[in-house]
């Protein structure tokens, strides 16, 4: 028979005890080991998903706080584009007050240079026309023009005012010493002396010596020698030295008087102005 | 030779005796136990493992979502049952490899004592799971005339398993022998790999079959999610009518 049926209880026994061992040994500790791997998996992933939403988290606070920088930048950025704004206006207006500054002071340069000029030409022209016109009057001397000199010269002492008189007389009572032209030098010599561009004829001479003894002689005797000399840089004119004193009538003290007023003209127009400005330029210059 | 290896009996004492059925069965025993032992001595849970602890993982998941697929609910109450059942099958064919070595599954006394274990797991399971009186009324089903049919049935179904493998087992031993003696050298190492294919195979359908009607007996206790919903489909159309015909009154 090909049923042994001790053999098949046998072998269900040995079967059963093969199911006990090897649930023990083999199923147990395998099932358990999936488990723990399990558990152990699923721990990671929690914690890996921990860490994802952790990591989320703070991205998301990088992200805030990125946010806030940029801000922050553009703000700050914005300020210093407004201050940089601010400060070239600032310094636009004090470049353009130091151009306007600069061309005032070269304006009240100009305007000086354009006075002294102005000045020097003034002179420059007062002198040229003077010369011109003491070259003129050279030109124009002759004997004519000098019997009318002499006339006008007598016409002169004769209209001679009380002081101008006193101050003559006075001269003549002192030590008689006059100037005298001799080739060229001056000494002083006794007398009075009369100068004249050219030589005074005789009767000329007489009339003036006459005309002055006629002045001088009516308080004083008239002792003192009158003596005449002829002197071309007066160009046109007549004087009388005596002591210091001198009494002249020409063309050069015309010239010169108005030469002489014109000066102060000159003086009292640019003078105040010119030195305010030279004032102004030692401070700029300080 | 012997056709099974009942015959071949090392000791006898009356009606206990040690044959070579009992003998390989003791060894293949000590072999699985052993290896378990080794194997799970130092068992790792990180991702790196021994080869042995992977490979006996593999075959026991593999089991586990067989069992699963199946329809059984907990695997891991069945899963020493049928896991061994596949083991002791498997290692038993395997072992066809080592010359002299007779399978104990070629014995019937083997097969019809698993074949018995099954027989006899199927209902203490059933009873387990859904009591005694829902055990015993699914006898009943689909109508009561089918009793005797399915008393029957769970005769012939166990006289399968037990002639299924035996025959296979059997057949498979048999042929190598007598090939061995017509054409001693190339046919019979062909005919040894597909002795192991078919061990394999067997092993497959005894413990899937075993499980298949494990779940048979336990298909009551399944949860109502898990079968036709036909109850939550006829409340579904109630709902769907109960507008209509209020609008008709």
């Amino acid at each position: 028979m090909l049923i042994d049926w001790f053999t098949v209880i046998a072998q269900a026994v040995n079967f059963l005890i093969l199911v006990w061992l090897l649930k023990r040994l083999l199923y147990q500790p395998i099932l358990e080991a999936l488990d723990a791997r399990e558990r152990r998996i699923a721990a990671e992933l929690a914690d890996a998903n921990a860490k994802k939403m952790e990591a989320e988290k703070e991205r998301h606070v990088f992200q805030q706080k990125n946010d806030e920088f940029d801000l922050q930048r553009a703000e700050l950025l914005r300020k210093a584009v407004d201050e940089a704004r601010a400060e070239r206006g600032r310094l636009i207006a004090a470049a353009r007050q130091d151009a306007q500054e600069l061309r005032a002071k070269w304006e009240r340069a100009l305007k000086l240079e354009y006075h002294n000029l102005s000045q020097a030409i003034a002179r420059q022209t007062c002198a040229e026309v003077f010369a011109i016109a003491r070259r003129v009057l050279a030109d124009l001397a002759n004997t004519t023009l000098e019997a009318h000199m002499v006339e006008a010269f007598i016409k002169r002492l004769r209209k001679l005012g009380h002081e101008e008189k006193v101050q003559l007389t006075s001269a003549v009572r002192m030590p008689a010493l006059v100037t005298s032209v001799a080739a060229g030098d001056e000494k002083l010599v006794p007398g009075i002396m009369v100068r004249s561009v050219f030589e005074l004829s005789a009767a000329q001479q007489s009339m003036i010596e006459s005309v002055l003894k006629e002045i001088l002689g009516g308080e004083v005797p008239f002792e003192v020698p009158v003596r005449f000399a002829a002197k071309p840089d007066l160009i046109s004119g007549i004087e009388v030295v005596m002591n210091g004193y001198k009494l002249a009538w020409h063309v050069a003290d015309y010239l010169a008087s108005m030469e002489k007023e014109i000066e102060e003209v000159l003086k009292t127009h640019f003078q105040p102005e010119s030195e305010s400005e030279l004032k102004s330029q030692a401070e700029d210059k300080a | 030779m012997h056709l099974s290896p009942d015959d071949l009996i090392f000791w006898q004492y009356g009606f206990l005796k040690l044959n070579a059925t009992i003998l390989y069965t003791w060894g293949l025993m000590l072999i699985l136990a052993a290896g378990s032992k080794i194997v799970t001595r130092r068992l790792s849970i990180g991702l790196e493992r021994a080869h042995g602890q992977n490979l006996l993982e593999i075959v026991i998941i593999a089991t586990y979502k067989h069992i699963e697929d199946v329809g059984l609910r907990q695997p891991r109450r069945y899963l020493s049952f049928v896991g061994t059942l596949f083991l002791f099958i498997a290692i038993a064919s395997l072992f066809t490899i080592i010359p002299g070595y007779a399978p104990p599954t070629g014995s019937l006394s083997t097969t019809a004592a698993l074949a018995l274990c099954v027989f006899f797991a199927v209902p203490l399971y059933g009873i387990k799971e859904q009591g005694l009186a829902r055990y015993l009324r699914s006898y009943l089903e689909p109508m009561p005339i089918m009793l005797p049919f399915n008393i029957i049935g769970e005769f012939s179904r166990t006289l399968a398993l037990a002639v299924r493998l035996f025959g296979n087992m059997m057949s498979g031993t048999m042929i190598l022998a007598i090939l061995l003696a017509i054409t001693p050298f190339i046919f019979p190492v062909i005919l040894s790999a597909l002795g192991l294919l078919t061990g394999m195979v067997q092993a497959y359908i005894f413990s899937i079959l075993a499980t298949v009607y494990i779940a048979a007996a336990t298909n009551s206790a399944r949860p109502d999610s898990m079968r036709p919903n036909r109850s939550s489909l006829q409340e579904n159309v109630a709902k769907a009518d109960k507008p209509a015909l209020e609008r008709e009154k």
